[in-house]
Protein backbone atom coordinates (compact mmCIF):
# COMPACT_ATOMS: atom_id res chain seq x y z
CA UNK A 1 0.00 0.00 0.00
CA UNK A 2 2.15 2.75 -1.08
CA UNK A 3 1.18 6.11 -1.90
CA UNK A 4 1.98 7.29 -5.91
CA UNK A 5 4.24 10.39 -5.56
CA UNK A 6 1.87 12.38 -7.51
CA UNK A 7 -0.91 11.91 -4.38
CA UNK A 8 1.57 12.39 -1.78
CA UNK A 9 2.80 15.84 -3.02
CA UNK A 10 0.78 18.72 -1.59
CA UNK A 11 -1.59 19.43 -4.23
CA UNK A 12 -4.65 21.61 -3.81
CA UNK A 13 -2.71 24.90 -1.73
CA UNK A 14 -5.20 24.76 0.56
CA UNK A 15 -2.82 21.67 2.58
CA UNK A 16 0.53 22.42 4.20
CA UNK A 17 0.83 23.26 7.68
CA UNK A 18 2.88 26.76 6.86
CA UNK A 19 -0.49 28.29 6.52
CA UNK A 20 -1.36 26.94 9.78
CA UNK A 21 1.25 28.12 12.67
CA UNK A 22 4.55 29.74 12.05
CA UNK A 23 7.88 27.17 12.01
CA UNK A 24 8.22 25.86 15.70
CA UNK A 25 9.75 28.30 18.29
CA UNK A 26 13.21 27.82 20.18
CA UNK A 27 12.29 26.00 23.05
CA UNK A 28 13.65 27.86 25.85
CA UNK A 29 15.72 31.12 26.09
CA UNK A 30 19.09 30.67 27.54
CA UNK A 31 20.14 33.06 30.68
CA UNK A 32 21.23 35.88 29.85
CA UNK A 33 24.91 36.54 31.19
CA UNK A 34 24.07 39.74 33.14
CA UNK A 35 21.49 37.78 35.05
CA UNK A 36 23.81 35.10 35.78
CA UNK A 37 26.33 38.20 37.37
CA UNK A 38 23.55 39.64 39.14
CA UNK A 39 23.06 36.59 41.07
CA UNK A 40 26.62 36.92 42.36
CA UNK A 41 26.06 40.94 43.86
CA UNK A 42 24.93 39.66 47.34
CA UNK A 43 27.52 36.96 47.86
CA UNK A 44 30.33 39.36 46.94
CA UNK A 45 28.79 41.94 49.03
CA UNK A 46 28.68 39.57 52.15
CA UNK A 47 32.55 38.60 51.50
CA UNK A 48 33.43 42.67 51.56
CA UNK A 49 31.35 42.89 54.92
CA UNK A 50 33.02 39.43 56.25
CA UNK A 51 36.57 40.57 55.22
CA UNK A 52 35.73 44.33 56.90
CA UNK A 53 34.50 42.64 60.29
CA UNK A 54 37.54 40.17 60.47
CA UNK A 55 40.35 42.80 59.80
CA UNK A 56 38.90 45.65 61.80
CA UNK A 57 38.55 43.37 64.66
CA UNK A 58 35.18 43.90 65.39
CA UNK A 59 34.91 39.96 64.77
CA UNK A 60 37.21 37.62 66.65
CA UNK A 61 40.09 36.60 64.21
CA UNK A 62 39.98 33.17 65.94
CA UNK A 63 36.62 32.22 65.44
CA UNK A 64 35.64 34.10 62.23
CA UNK A 65 39.06 34.56 60.46
CA UNK A 66 38.93 36.64 57.46
CA UNK A 67 37.84 35.26 53.61
CA UNK A 68 41.62 35.93 52.53
CA UNK A 69 43.13 33.36 55.13
CA UNK A 70 40.34 31.02 54.43
CA UNK A 71 41.51 31.03 50.53
CA UNK A 72 45.17 30.78 51.73
CA UNK A 73 44.20 27.89 53.77
CA UNK A 74 42.35 26.54 50.42
CA UNK A 75 45.21 27.26 48.52
CA UNK A 76 48.07 25.71 50.72
CA UNK A 77 45.58 22.78 50.86
CA UNK A 78 45.72 22.42 47.14
CA UNK A 79 49.51 22.55 46.46
CA UNK A 80 49.89 20.37 49.14
CA UNK A 81 47.90 17.92 47.99
CA UNK A 82 45.42 17.29 51.22
CA UNK A 83 43.20 18.85 49.48
CA UNK A 84 42.67 16.30 46.22
CA UNK A 85 43.14 13.40 48.84
CA UNK A 86 40.05 14.63 50.90
CA UNK A 87 37.70 15.20 47.83
CA UNK A 88 38.89 12.06 46.50
CA UNK A 89 38.43 9.99 49.48
CA UNK A 90 34.87 11.84 49.77
CA UNK A 91 33.48 11.55 46.06
CA UNK A 92 34.38 7.72 46.18
CA UNK A 93 32.20 7.25 48.91
CA UNK A 94 29.56 9.67 47.79
CA UNK A 95 29.47 8.00 44.18
CA UNK A 96 29.41 4.60 45.32
CA UNK A 97 27.40 5.12 47.97
CA UNK A 98 24.81 6.82 45.48
CA UNK A 99 25.28 4.68 42.70
CA UNK A 100 24.25 1.22 45.26
CA UNK A 101 21.61 3.26 46.97
CA UNK A 102 20.52 4.61 43.71
CA UNK A 103 20.53 1.91 41.51
CA UNK A 104 18.49 -0.39 44.55
CA UNK A 105 15.80 2.66 44.88
CA UNK A 106 15.19 2.97 40.94
CA UNK A 107 15.31 -1.06 40.66
CA UNK A 108 12.68 -1.19 43.68
CA UNK A 109 10.44 1.52 42.33
CA UNK A 110 10.08 0.34 39.11
CA UNK A 111 9.15 -3.03 40.59
CA UNK A 112 6.69 -2.04 42.85
CA UNK A 113 5.39 0.66 40.39
CA UNK A 114 5.16 -1.77 37.81
CA UNK A 115 2.99 -4.61 39.45
CA UNK A 116 0.57 -4.19 41.85
CA UNK A 117 1.55 -7.63 43.35
CA UNK A 118 5.02 -6.43 44.19
CA UNK A 119 3.63 -2.90 45.58
CA UNK A 120 1.29 -4.77 47.95
CA UNK A 121 4.70 -7.06 49.15
CA UNK A 122 7.09 -4.03 48.98
CA UNK A 123 5.93 -0.73 49.58
CA UNK A 124 4.30 -0.49 53.20
CA UNK A 125 7.92 -1.98 54.60
CA UNK A 126 9.68 0.75 52.48
CA UNK A 127 7.21 3.58 53.71
CA UNK A 128 7.59 2.15 57.33
CA UNK A 129 11.46 2.24 56.92
CA UNK A 130 11.35 5.60 55.44
CA UNK A 131 10.18 7.18 58.36
CA UNK A 132 13.51 6.07 60.32
CA UNK A 133 15.46 8.75 60.20
CA UNK A 134 18.59 7.08 58.47
CA UNK A 135 21.15 9.61 59.76
CA UNK A 136 19.97 8.23 63.37
CA UNK A 137 20.98 4.73 62.29
CA UNK A 138 24.70 6.42 62.25
CA UNK A 139 25.67 4.71 65.66
CA UNK A 140 24.08 1.19 64.70
CA UNK A 141 25.99 1.29 61.28
CA UNK A 142 29.38 1.72 63.17
CA UNK A 143 28.43 -0.75 65.63
CA UNK A 144 27.41 -3.49 63.07
CA UNK A 145 29.83 -3.04 59.99
CA UNK A 146 32.90 -1.06 62.19
CA UNK A 147 34.96 1.93 61.27
CA UNK A 148 36.06 1.10 57.87
CA UNK A 149 34.23 2.40 54.61
CA UNK A 150 31.16 0.30 54.96
CA UNK A 151 29.14 1.87 57.24
CA UNK A 152 29.71 5.12 55.68
CA UNK A 153 29.02 4.05 52.05
CA UNK A 154 25.43 2.55 53.79
CA UNK A 155 24.59 5.52 55.04
CA UNK A 156 25.21 7.45 52.18
CA UNK A 157 23.25 4.71 50.30
CA UNK A 158 20.21 4.33 52.04
CA UNK A 159 19.96 8.69 51.78
CA UNK A 160 20.07 8.04 48.34
CA UNK A 161 17.69 4.92 48.03
CA UNK A 162 14.28 6.50 49.10
CA UNK A 163 14.32 9.84 47.16
CA UNK A 164 14.70 7.00 43.83
CA UNK A 165 12.49 4.86 45.08
CA UNK A 166 9.75 7.31 45.67
CA UNK A 167 10.10 9.35 42.67
CA UNK A 168 10.71 6.14 40.39
CA UNK A 169 7.25 4.28 41.83
CA UNK A 170 5.69 8.07 41.35
CA UNK A 171 7.16 8.68 37.67
CA UNK A 172 5.84 5.08 36.47
CA UNK A 173 2.66 5.73 38.39
CA UNK A 174 1.72 8.89 36.59
CA UNK A 175 2.53 8.01 32.96
CA UNK A 176 -0.45 8.72 30.67
CA UNK A 177 -2.67 6.10 30.35
CA UNK A 178 -3.40 6.56 27.10
CA UNK A 179 0.02 6.46 25.77
CA UNK A 180 -0.13 2.87 27.46
CA UNK A 181 -2.52 2.13 25.01
CA UNK A 182 -0.42 3.76 21.55
CA UNK A 183 1.99 1.06 22.94
CA UNK A 184 -0.57 -1.40 22.76
CA UNK A 185 -2.07 -0.50 19.93
CA UNK A 186 1.17 -0.79 17.95
CA UNK A 187 1.45 -4.56 19.73
CA UNK A 188 4.31 -4.15 21.49
CA UNK A 189 5.62 -6.25 24.34
CA UNK A 190 6.39 -5.47 27.51
CA UNK A 191 9.81 -5.10 27.43
CA UNK A 192 9.43 -2.68 24.66
CA UNK A 193 6.42 -1.08 26.21
CA UNK A 194 8.84 -0.40 29.27
CA UNK A 195 11.75 0.85 27.29
CA UNK A 196 9.89 2.82 24.46
CA UNK A 197 6.89 4.66 26.44
CA UNK A 198 7.24 3.93 30.47
CA UNK A 199 11.09 4.60 30.86
CA UNK A 200 11.05 7.81 28.73
CA UNK A 201 7.84 9.29 30.30
CA UNK A 202 9.10 8.26 34.11
CA UNK A 203 12.47 9.96 33.51
CA UNK A 204 11.67 14.11 34.28
CA UNK A 205 10.22 12.60 37.82
CA UNK A 206 13.39 10.17 38.10
CA UNK A 207 15.93 12.81 37.66
CA UNK A 208 14.32 14.92 39.80
CA UNK A 209 14.77 12.10 42.13
CA UNK A 210 18.17 11.85 40.89
CA UNK A 211 19.11 15.56 42.01
CA UNK A 212 16.94 15.08 45.34
CA UNK A 213 19.27 12.10 45.79
CA UNK A 214 22.72 13.26 44.97
CA UNK A 215 22.02 16.40 47.55
CA UNK A 216 20.98 13.76 50.57
CA UNK A 217 23.74 11.73 49.53
CA UNK A 218 25.95 14.53 50.04
CA UNK A 219 24.46 15.85 53.42
CA UNK A 220 24.87 11.66 54.41
CA UNK A 221 28.49 12.11 53.23
CA UNK A 222 29.03 14.47 55.81
CA UNK A 223 27.28 13.09 58.74
CA UNK A 224 29.01 9.81 58.01
CA UNK A 225 32.79 11.54 58.04
CA UNK A 226 32.25 13.54 60.89
CA UNK A 227 31.35 10.57 62.80
CA UNK A 228 35.04 8.85 62.30
CA UNK A 229 36.93 8.69 59.35
CA UNK A 230 40.98 8.93 58.44
CA UNK A 231 40.36 10.92 55.25
CA UNK A 232 37.54 13.17 53.07
CA UNK A 233 36.59 16.35 53.59
CA UNK A 234 34.94 15.35 56.30
CA UNK A 235 37.38 14.23 58.57
CA UNK A 236 39.10 17.44 57.25
CA UNK A 237 35.93 19.75 59.03
CA UNK A 238 36.77 17.45 62.15
CA UNK A 239 40.76 18.13 62.19
CA UNK A 240 39.78 21.57 62.08
CA UNK A 241 37.04 21.92 64.66
CA UNK A 242 39.81 20.05 66.90
CA UNK A 243 42.91 22.27 66.46
CA UNK A 244 40.56 25.05 66.83
CA UNK A 245 41.29 26.12 62.96
CA UNK A 246 38.42 27.93 62.03
CA UNK A 247 39.74 28.76 58.75
CA UNK A 248 39.63 24.94 57.96
CA UNK A 249 36.26 24.33 58.92
CA UNK A 250 35.18 27.38 56.32
CA UNK A 251 37.30 25.72 53.97
CA UNK A 252 36.16 22.72 54.28
CA UNK A 253 32.19 24.28 54.00
CA UNK A 254 33.25 26.23 51.05
CA UNK A 255 34.58 23.34 49.06
CA UNK A 256 31.75 20.92 50.25
CA UNK A 257 29.26 23.38 48.73
CA UNK A 258 31.15 24.48 45.34
CA UNK A 259 31.28 20.71 44.84
CA UNK A 260 27.53 19.98 45.77
CA UNK A 261 26.88 23.07 43.06
CA UNK A 262 28.59 21.57 40.38
CA UNK A 263 27.57 18.37 40.58
CA UNK A 264 23.61 20.29 40.85
CA UNK A 265 24.86 22.05 37.01
CA UNK A 266 26.39 19.04 36.04
CA UNK A 267 22.77 17.16 36.42
CA UNK A 268 20.76 19.95 35.56
CA UNK A 269 22.46 20.19 32.06
CA UNK A 270 21.65 16.49 31.56
CA UNK A 271 18.25 17.49 32.74
CA UNK A 272 17.85 19.79 30.20
CA UNK A 273 19.41 17.85 27.43
CA UNK A 274 17.40 14.59 27.97
CA UNK A 275 13.93 16.62 28.60
CA UNK A 276 14.33 18.96 25.89
CA UNK A 277 10.89 18.10 24.44
CA UNK A 278 9.17 19.11 27.58
CA UNK A 279 7.18 22.15 27.04
CA UNK A 280 7.15 22.74 30.61
CA UNK A 281 6.87 26.23 32.21
CA UNK A 282 10.30 28.07 32.82
CA UNK A 283 9.45 30.51 35.28
CA UNK A 284 8.71 33.84 33.98
CA UNK B 1 -4.77 -4.94 2.09
CA UNK B 2 -7.86 -3.77 2.92
CA UNK B 3 -9.88 -6.22 4.56
CA UNK B 4 -13.64 -6.49 5.14
CA UNK B 5 -15.37 -5.74 8.56
CA UNK B 6 -18.53 -6.90 10.43
CA UNK B 7 -19.68 -6.75 13.63
CA UNK B 8 -22.38 -8.51 14.52
CA UNK B 9 -25.19 -8.99 17.62
CA UNK B 10 -22.95 -6.39 19.54
CA UNK B 11 -23.67 -5.70 22.98
CA UNK B 12 -21.49 -4.41 25.38
CA UNK B 13 -22.37 -3.68 29.36
CA UNK B 14 -20.76 -1.89 31.86
CA UNK B 15 -20.68 -2.44 35.78
CA UNK B 16 -21.43 0.67 37.68
CA UNK B 17 -22.37 1.44 41.58
CA UNK B 18 -25.68 1.80 40.48
CA UNK B 19 -25.83 -1.86 38.63
CA UNK B 20 -25.49 -3.07 35.34
CA UNK B 21 -25.34 -0.12 32.28
CA UNK B 22 -26.63 -1.59 28.78
CA UNK B 23 -23.91 0.74 27.02
CA UNK B 24 -24.61 -0.95 23.58
CA UNK B 25 -27.71 -3.06 22.43
CA UNK B 26 -27.16 -5.47 19.45
CA UNK B 27 -25.61 -3.92 17.20
CA UNK B 28 -24.62 -4.72 13.38
CA UNK B 29 -22.18 -3.17 11.21
CA UNK B 30 -20.50 -4.20 8.14
CA UNK B 31 -17.91 -2.63 5.78
CA UNK B 32 -17.03 -4.00 2.73
CA UNK B 33 -13.36 -4.09 2.19
CA UNK B 34 -11.91 -0.01 1.16
CA UNK B 35 -15.04 1.55 2.18
CA UNK B 36 -15.59 4.18 4.24
CA UNK B 37 -18.24 3.92 7.11
CA UNK B 38 -19.36 6.84 9.26
CA UNK B 39 -21.02 5.69 12.82
CA UNK B 40 -23.23 8.90 14.14
CA UNK B 41 -24.61 9.45 17.05
CA UNK B 42 -24.98 11.45 19.95
CA UNK B 43 -22.79 11.18 22.86
CA UNK B 44 -23.33 7.58 25.29
CA UNK B 45 -24.35 5.85 21.69
CA UNK B 46 -21.65 3.78 22.69
CA UNK B 47 -19.60 5.06 19.79
CA UNK B 48 -16.16 4.82 21.09
CA UNK B 49 -17.20 1.27 22.93
CA UNK B 50 -17.64 0.10 19.02
CA UNK B 51 -14.37 1.26 18.03
CA UNK B 52 -12.75 0.24 20.78
CA UNK B 53 -14.07 -3.36 20.26
CA UNK B 54 -12.69 -3.05 16.84
CA UNK B 55 -9.57 -2.30 17.83
CA UNK B 56 -9.40 -4.98 19.68
CA UNK B 57 -8.59 -2.78 22.86
CA UNK B 58 -11.83 -3.53 24.65
CA UNK B 59 -12.89 -7.66 24.22
CA UNK B 60 -15.17 -7.84 27.31
CA UNK B 61 -18.75 -7.67 24.74
CA UNK B 62 -21.07 -10.04 23.22
CA UNK B 63 -21.47 -10.55 19.90
CA UNK B 64 -18.27 -11.25 17.33
CA UNK B 65 -15.87 -8.74 15.54
CA UNK B 66 -14.31 -9.84 12.58
CA UNK B 67 -12.09 -7.89 10.48
CA UNK B 68 -11.30 -9.72 7.28
CA UNK B 69 -13.01 -13.02 8.35
CA UNK B 70 -11.01 -13.44 11.36
CA UNK B 71 -12.51 -12.48 15.17
CA UNK B 72 -10.71 -9.70 16.53
CA UNK B 73 -8.91 -11.15 19.53
CA UNK B 74 -6.89 -7.92 20.75
CA UNK B 75 -5.07 -4.99 19.70
CA UNK B 76 -3.22 -5.70 16.22
CA UNK B 77 -1.10 -3.11 13.74
CA UNK B 78 -3.23 -4.39 11.02
CA UNK B 79 -5.49 -1.89 12.33
CA UNK B 80 -4.67 1.56 12.68
CA UNK B 81 -6.85 3.95 15.00
CA UNK B 82 -6.37 7.65 15.68
CA UNK B 83 -7.79 8.74 18.99
CA UNK B 84 -9.33 12.37 19.67
CA UNK B 85 -6.37 13.21 21.09
CA UNK B 86 -3.44 13.03 18.96
CA UNK B 87 -1.70 10.50 21.56
CA UNK B 88 2.20 11.30 20.23
CA UNK B 89 4.77 10.62 22.19
CA UNK B 90 5.86 14.12 23.59
CA UNK B 91 9.68 12.87 23.73
CA UNK B 92 9.82 11.97 20.34
CA UNK B 93 9.94 14.12 17.27
CA UNK B 94 7.16 13.94 14.11
CA UNK B 95 9.34 11.87 12.51
CA UNK B 96 10.03 9.44 15.44
CA UNK B 97 6.19 9.09 16.04
CA UNK B 98 4.98 8.41 12.52
CA UNK B 99 7.90 5.73 12.86
CA UNK B 100 6.61 4.31 16.15
CA UNK B 101 4.53 1.48 14.91
CA UNK B 102 7.12 0.60 12.31
CA UNK B 103 8.67 -2.72 12.78
CA UNK B 104 12.20 -1.58 11.58
CA UNK B 105 13.03 1.64 11.18
CA UNK B 106 12.50 2.92 7.82
CA UNK B 107 13.27 6.38 7.01
CA UNK B 108 11.73 6.30 3.47
CA UNK B 109 8.07 5.02 4.69
CA UNK B 110 8.14 7.61 7.13
CA UNK B 111 9.29 10.53 4.56
CA UNK B 112 6.20 9.27 2.32
CA UNK B 113 3.92 9.93 4.90
CA UNK B 114 5.07 13.06 6.02
CA UNK B 115 4.22 14.13 2.49
CA UNK B 116 1.04 12.29 2.38
CA UNK B 117 -0.28 14.26 5.23
CA UNK B 118 1.81 17.54 4.17
CA UNK B 119 4.00 17.83 7.35
CA UNK B 120 6.99 18.33 5.80
CA UNK B 121 9.52 20.54 7.13
CA UNK B 122 8.06 19.43 10.53
CA UNK B 123 9.67 16.31 10.93
CA UNK B 124 11.96 17.51 13.59
CA UNK B 125 9.45 19.18 15.36
CA UNK B 126 8.55 17.58 18.75
CA UNK B 127 4.91 17.32 19.20
CA UNK B 128 4.12 20.56 21.58
CA UNK B 129 5.08 22.79 19.17
CA UNK B 130 2.48 21.93 16.53
CA UNK B 131 -0.31 23.40 16.57
CA UNK B 132 -3.73 20.70 16.96
CA UNK B 133 -4.04 20.00 13.47
CA UNK B 134 -0.32 19.24 12.74
CA UNK B 135 -0.86 17.23 15.51
CA UNK B 136 -3.84 14.89 14.41
CA UNK B 137 -2.19 14.86 10.57
CA UNK B 138 0.87 13.22 12.63
CA UNK B 139 -1.31 10.96 14.40
CA UNK B 140 -3.10 9.77 10.88
CA UNK B 141 0.47 9.36 9.11
CA UNK B 142 1.37 6.86 12.25
CA UNK B 143 -1.86 5.07 12.21
CA UNK B 144 -1.42 4.66 8.42
CA UNK B 145 2.46 3.88 8.72
CA UNK B 146 2.73 -0.38 8.92
CA UNK B 147 -0.41 -0.26 6.36
CA UNK B 148 -3.44 -1.48 8.19
CA UNK B 149 -6.29 -3.31 6.53
CA UNK B 150 -8.46 -1.06 8.74
CA UNK B 151 -8.12 2.44 9.92
CA UNK B 152 -10.55 3.82 12.88
CA UNK B 153 -11.23 7.03 13.66
CA UNK B 154 -12.71 7.99 16.96
CA UNK B 155 -14.08 11.75 16.59
CA UNK B 156 -10.63 12.71 15.35
CA UNK B 157 -11.56 16.02 14.39
CA UNK B 158 -13.90 16.88 17.06
CA UNK B 159 -11.21 19.23 19.26
CA UNK B 160 -10.14 21.28 15.82
CA UNK B 161 -11.21 24.44 14.87
CA UNK B 162 -14.00 24.53 11.83
CA UNK B 163 -11.97 25.65 9.40
CA UNK B 164 -8.92 23.31 9.99
CA UNK B 165 -11.68 20.55 10.77
CA UNK B 166 -12.82 20.73 6.87
CA UNK B 167 -9.56 20.86 5.58
CA UNK B 168 -8.60 18.00 7.24
CA UNK B 169 -12.07 16.21 6.22
CA UNK B 170 -11.12 16.78 2.72
CA UNK B 171 -7.30 15.58 3.41
CA UNK B 172 -8.49 12.74 4.94
CA UNK B 173 -10.73 11.70 1.95
CA UNK B 174 -7.83 12.09 -0.68
CA UNK B 175 -6.13 9.85 2.00
CA UNK B 176 -8.47 6.92 2.04
CA UNK B 177 -8.97 7.51 -1.71
CA UNK B 178 -5.12 7.04 -2.33
CA UNK B 179 -5.01 3.99 -0.21
CA UNK B 180 -7.72 2.39 -0.36
CA UNK B 181 -7.82 1.58 3.60
CA UNK B 182 -11.28 0.41 4.91
CA UNK B 183 -12.14 2.94 7.26
CA UNK B 184 -14.55 3.48 10.10
CA UNK B 185 -14.89 6.83 11.40
CA UNK B 186 -16.90 7.74 14.54
CA UNK B 187 -18.42 11.03 14.86
CA UNK B 188 -21.15 13.23 16.13
CA UNK B 189 -21.04 15.82 13.24
CA UNK B 190 -23.28 15.17 10.18
CA UNK B 191 -21.56 17.36 7.94
CA UNK B 192 -18.56 15.41 8.53
CA UNK B 193 -19.99 11.54 8.24
CA UNK B 194 -22.43 13.24 4.86
CA UNK B 195 -19.12 14.97 3.29
CA UNK B 196 -16.93 11.65 3.56
CA UNK B 197 -18.72 8.27 3.95
CA UNK B 198 -19.66 5.72 1.65
CA UNK B 199 -22.49 4.59 4.51
CA UNK B 200 -23.76 5.97 7.40
CA UNK B 201 -24.84 4.02 10.49
CA UNK B 202 -26.89 6.15 12.49
CA UNK B 203 -26.85 4.88 16.32
CA UNK B 204 -29.34 5.41 18.81
CA UNK B 205 -28.63 7.17 22.31
CA UNK B 206 -28.71 4.69 25.83
CA UNK B 207 -28.24 1.77 24.72
CA UNK B 208 -26.51 2.29 21.71
CA UNK B 209 -28.87 0.46 19.06
CA UNK B 210 -28.81 0.92 15.06
CA UNK B 211 -31.25 3.53 14.24
CA UNK B 212 -30.90 3.71 10.47
CA UNK B 213 -28.28 2.89 7.75
CA UNK B 214 -27.64 5.25 5.12
CA UNK B 215 -25.96 4.70 2.04
CA UNK B 216 -24.41 8.04 -0.01
CA UNK B 217 -23.55 7.68 -3.92
CA UNK B 218 -22.26 11.18 -3.95
CA UNK B 219 -18.98 11.53 -5.92
CA UNK B 220 -16.00 12.92 -4.20
CA UNK B 221 -15.10 15.49 -3.37
CA UNK B 222 -18.91 16.68 -2.16
CA UNK B 223 -20.19 19.97 -2.24
CA UNK B 224 -21.34 20.73 1.07
CA UNK B 225 -23.50 23.42 -0.30
CA UNK B 226 -25.02 21.45 -2.59
CA UNK B 227 -28.85 19.88 -3.20
CA UNK B 228 -28.21 16.62 -2.58
CA UNK B 229 -26.11 16.97 0.36
CA UNK B 230 -28.00 19.28 2.31
CA UNK B 231 -31.14 16.55 1.18
CA UNK B 232 -28.96 13.99 3.54
CA UNK B 233 -27.59 16.08 6.01
CA UNK B 234 -31.70 16.66 6.52
CA UNK B 235 -31.96 13.21 6.42
CA UNK B 236 -29.51 12.44 9.38
CA UNK B 237 -30.72 16.00 11.36
CA UNK B 238 -34.36 14.24 10.67
CA UNK B 239 -32.93 10.93 12.18
CA UNK B 240 -32.11 12.52 15.26
CA UNK B 241 -35.53 14.79 15.89
CA UNK B 242 -33.14 17.49 15.47
CA UNK B 243 -35.82 19.15 12.48
CA UNK B 244 -39.01 21.05 13.57
CA UNK B 245 -40.24 22.09 10.43
CA UNK B 246 -43.23 20.30 8.17
CA UNK B 247 -40.82 20.00 4.85
CA UNK B 248 -40.80 16.55 3.37
CA UNK B 249 -37.82 14.29 4.70
CA UNK B 250 -36.26 11.44 2.44
CA UNK B 251 -35.65 8.26 4.52
CA UNK B 252 -34.09 5.54 3.34
CA UNK B 253 -34.98 3.25 6.55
Amino acid sequence: MTAPAELAAPDTGVRGPARETSPPPRPRKRPAGARRLAGLALPTILLAVWQAASVSGWADPVLLPPPTTVFVTLWQATVDGTLIGHLWASGFRWVTGFLIGGALGVLLGSLTGLSRRAETLLDTTVQMLRTVPFMGLTPLLILWLGLNEAPKITLIALGSFFPLYLNTFAGIRNVDRKLIEVGKVFELNDAALLRRVIIPAALPEVLTGVRYALGVAWLALVIAELMGATSGLGFWLAQGREFVRVDIVLASLLVFSVAGKVVDIIVRHLERHLLSWRDAYAGS
Amino acid sequence: MSASLSVTGFSREFTTPDGPLLAVSDVDISARPGEFVALVGPSGCGKSTLLRAIAGLDLEHTGSVRVGGEEVSGPSIARGIVFQEPRLLPWLTVAENIGFGLRRRDPARVAELVRLVGLEGFEGAHPHQLSGGMAQRAAIARALAPAPEVLLLDEPFGALDAFTRIRLQEELQSIWADQGVTTVLITHDIDEAVALAQKVVVLSARPGRVAQVLPIDLPYPRDRAGEAFLGLRRTLLAAFDLIHDPAPVRTTR
